[in-house]
């Protein structure tokens, strides 16, 4: 049988109504728009810095400082010290605030989310009132609180507030004796070292008993045993022998304030307080939804199979829980990151004061300034998140 | 990510374009506004600041007002933009002001590399300490090992460096954005010292919990000619800030005064003509009228004047002339002649 239909020659359609085509030439559109918005910006700013005389390009990284910073964690000198070398100093004050924030933040906002899932009523209301009061009040507040009316009555350094063991608290922050090395202090970090593998080791060969005979060993004791407990006795025995591998430089009193030790600043805690409590509020949160996801049975099973509370939690619920924690933690911690620029408030020296502020007013190049350091913010966020979506990635459910 | 290029791309061109297109002319652009917006102090006393009602009051708020004066023949056509120190420039260069008068000092670096040109200076001052009085310090030299406080992105900072330096003292330096947290966190006991412009100190002092607890230093550290910067690059207008500086000094020294400018008006004195404008067309050739400086005296003073009413015997701040008298008197402030 032959169709009486013939094949209909395909309708010559204009190319213009070729979808294809039309989506080349959207996107090769919009490439080209924003590469030309890019060109005439820049061409545009080159341009008005010339005319205006302001000073262009990269070189004053390398022209001298000349003012100092309290905080330093490199060595900088008014005297010797570039601009760059000033830029990596509000750097790793940035990176260190944010660090020891980011870890404190998570350990009490892990105690406040589960405490407020607590059967205790009183322990669950007193973390709902920490939860709400601290999320719904700025940060900047919050830091000047800490700031001025927390640390700012704190006594004069003649009136120090002595706390034992050469630890001093006034307005100019704690002191602490700094420990000074000995050529033989390798012995004493090598048992640490020691310490640390053989707790590797131990912990491995624990869990493969436990998992082939199901004897439970103290896993706990013998890492505390094996990591503090080898230093120190390494240390007792060298100082036995007559050497002296570690000794402490203790804070003095001086004309104005305590000398020597280690010192660290009241803008460098009231920030640290005040990044930890507030970031450790939406933490909790998150910690909150993320155990309220694992169903009750799952409890309910661990509890019937005899495991107590604790470990109902920790082996549990808590792995269950952490896939739905891990992305949100991820953007408490960028926001804890990004929210330490606000110590510019309270004169702590990161990145921002020091570098966006000064830097950029003695040299009086915003654009150059401006762009490190957003592109300096938009690294470490990025960096940050793709550590924590590797580590998402291990804790996501395994579909089989 | 697409996005975010684009709309930081956008952004980029909008603000750069609008600097290019407020980077000349910038007495055209104040006409056509209406009003002169003028860089001023976050709160210094003597020098910019605003009461309770928002009318600002001082000897560089004066300026702005001459300014205002001159070319509207009224000193309040003038719209304050308070500045901290570290923005103070990029908000001049941006063309969010029209000129900044907010006791900042002339230096080479300001005026070679940041597209600024300093016109005239209208306070000579230079940098001070300010300690308690319990703490015994009689004398700069035996700061060493002292918390300072100090406001960032100033010369103060640096001259700071400089001096301890230079002395071979150690010190411990704590730097703010803004004046206010900067003297806040020396009252409540954060820094032994407070350093800032010697005519600062006074002013600051005045804030303090209990003034009289506090001492300055004898010891002057730096030179701080403190003066209004505009633009580079707009020679008009950069004229017409330095004229009206001259013009108060000038009526300073031929003594005319907002009260009796009216019967100078009259005078022979071929000096003072050319000053009221009665002789001579320098008013336009400024781009103003010839009246220009009758209108700052009338509206605002000589220079005498505005320098007793802000910071001198008249004000809190009892400031003597000193190096700001008139050079006749021994002074450093003298008028560039108008002929």
């Amino acid at each position: 049988m032959q169709t009486a239909v013939s094949q209909a020659p395909s309708p010559k359609r204009s190319f213009l109504y070729d979808p294809n085509v039309r989506g080349i030439f959207y996107q090769v559109l919009l490439v080209a728009i924003v590469s030309y918005l890019f060109y005439a910006a820049a061409t545009n700013a080159i341009d008005n810095l010339q005319r205006a005389r302001i000073a262009s390009g990269f070189g004053f990284l390398e022209n001298t400082a000349g003012f100092d910073i309290s905080q330093t964690l490199i060595t900088f000198s008014a005297a010797g010290s570039t601009y760059g070398e000033a830029f990596v100093v509000g750097l790793l004050n940035t990176l260190v605030v944010s660090a020891i924030g980011i870890v404190f933040a998570t350990i009490l906002g892990f105690i406040v989310g589960i405490a407020r899932l607590s059967s205790n009523w009183m322990v669950a209301k007193v973390s709902m009132v920490y939860v709400e009061l601290l999320r719904n009040i700025p940060l900047l507040l919050q830091l000047l609180f800490w700031y001025i009316a927390v640390l700012g009555p704190l006594p004069q350094p003649r009136n120090s507030v002595e706390m034992g063991a050469g630890f001093f608290l006034n307005s100019r922050g704690l002191f602490m004796p700094r420990p000074l090395y000995a050529s033989d202090v390798w012995v004493v970090f090598a048992a640490l070292a020691v310490g640390i593998v053989a707790t590797a080791v131990f912990r491995y060969w624990a869990r493969k008993q436990q998992e082939a005979t199901g004897r439970q060993y103290p896993v706990g004791l013998v890492t505390l045993a094996l990591v503090l407990g080898l230093p120190v006795a390494a240390w007792v025995v060298l100082a036995l022998a007559g050497a002296n591998p570690i000794s402490f430089e203790m804070p003095q009193k001086g004309t104005f304030n305590l000398q020597g030790g280690m010192q660290v600043l009241p803008e460098f805690v009231a920030l640290l307080l005040g990044l930890t409590t507030y970031t450790a509020a939406f933490i909790a949160e998150v910690v909150r939804a993320g155990i309220l996801a694992v169903s009750k049975g799952q409890t309910e099973a661990a509890g019937s199979l005899g495991l107590k509370p604790g470990q109902t939690l920790r082996l549990v619920v808590i792995p269950q829980a952490m896939r739905v924690i891990i992305p949100p933690l991820t953007s408490q911690y960028l926001n804890l990151t990004k929210n330490s620029s606000l110590a510019v408030a309270i004169g702590y020296p990161d990145l921002v004061q020091v570098f966006m502020g000064t830097v950029l007013n003695q040299t009086g190049q915003a654009i150059e300034v401006v762009v490190i350091t957003m592109g300096v913010y938009l690294t470490i966020s990025l960096v940050t998140s793709f550590f924590m979506n590797i580590y998402n990635r291990r804790v996501a459910i395994v579909e089989r | 990510m697409k996005k975010a290029l684009v709309s930081i791309a956008f952004g980029l061109t909008a603000s750069l374009f609008a600097t290019g297109a407020s980077a000349q002319a910038t007495l055209n652009s104040v006409k056509q506004k209406g009003f002169l917006t003028c860089g001023s102090n976050t709160g210094l006393a003597g020098f910019g600041v605003p009461d309770a009602q928002g009318n600002w009051t001082g000897l560089d708020v004066d300026l702005c007002r001459a300014i205002a004066a001159a070319i509207f023949d009224d000193p309040t056509k003038v719209r304050y933009i308070p500045l901290a120190a570290k923005d103070r420039f990029t908000a001049l260069q941006s063309g969010e002001v029209d000129v900044l008068s907010r006791n900042s000092t002339h230096t080479m670096s300001r005026d070679t590399q940041l597209g600024l040109d300093f016109p005239t200076i209208n306070y000579y001052d230079g940098q001070g300490f300010m300690v308690r009085k319990s703490l015994g310090v009689s004398s700069a030299k035996e700061l060493d090992g002292a918390s300072i406080c100090t406001q960032q992105g100033t010369t103060t900072e640096l001259n700071l460096a400089d001096y301890f330096r230079a002395n071979n003292m150690k010190y411990e330096v704590v730097a703010f954005a803004t004046s206010d947290e900067t003297f806040k966190a020396y009252d409540s006991g954060r820094c032994d010292a407070f350093t800032t412009d010697a005519s600062g100190l006074y002013a600051e002092r005045l804030r303090a919990s209990a003034p009289d607890d506090h001492v300055v230093l004898p010891e002057i550290i730096s030179k701080e000619p403190l003066g209004p910067a505009v633009r580079h690059g707009d020679d008009q207008w950069a004229d017409i800030v330095r004229w009206t500086h001259n013009a108060m000094l000038n009526a300073e020294e031929l003594g005319v005064t907002k009260a009796n400018v009216d019967q100078m008006k009259t005078s022979e004195n071929p000096e003072i003509k050319r000053l009221l404008g009665s002789e001579g067309k320098f008013g336009e050739a400024i781009g103003l009228t010839n009246d220009w400086a009758y209108r700052i005296i009338k509206n605002v003073g000589n220079y005498g004047e505005i320098f007793e009413a802000n910071v001198g015997e008249g004000s809190r701040l009892k400031i003597k002339r000193g190096q700001n008298a008139l050079w006749t008197k021994g002074g450093l402030q003298y008028g560039i002649p108008i002929r």
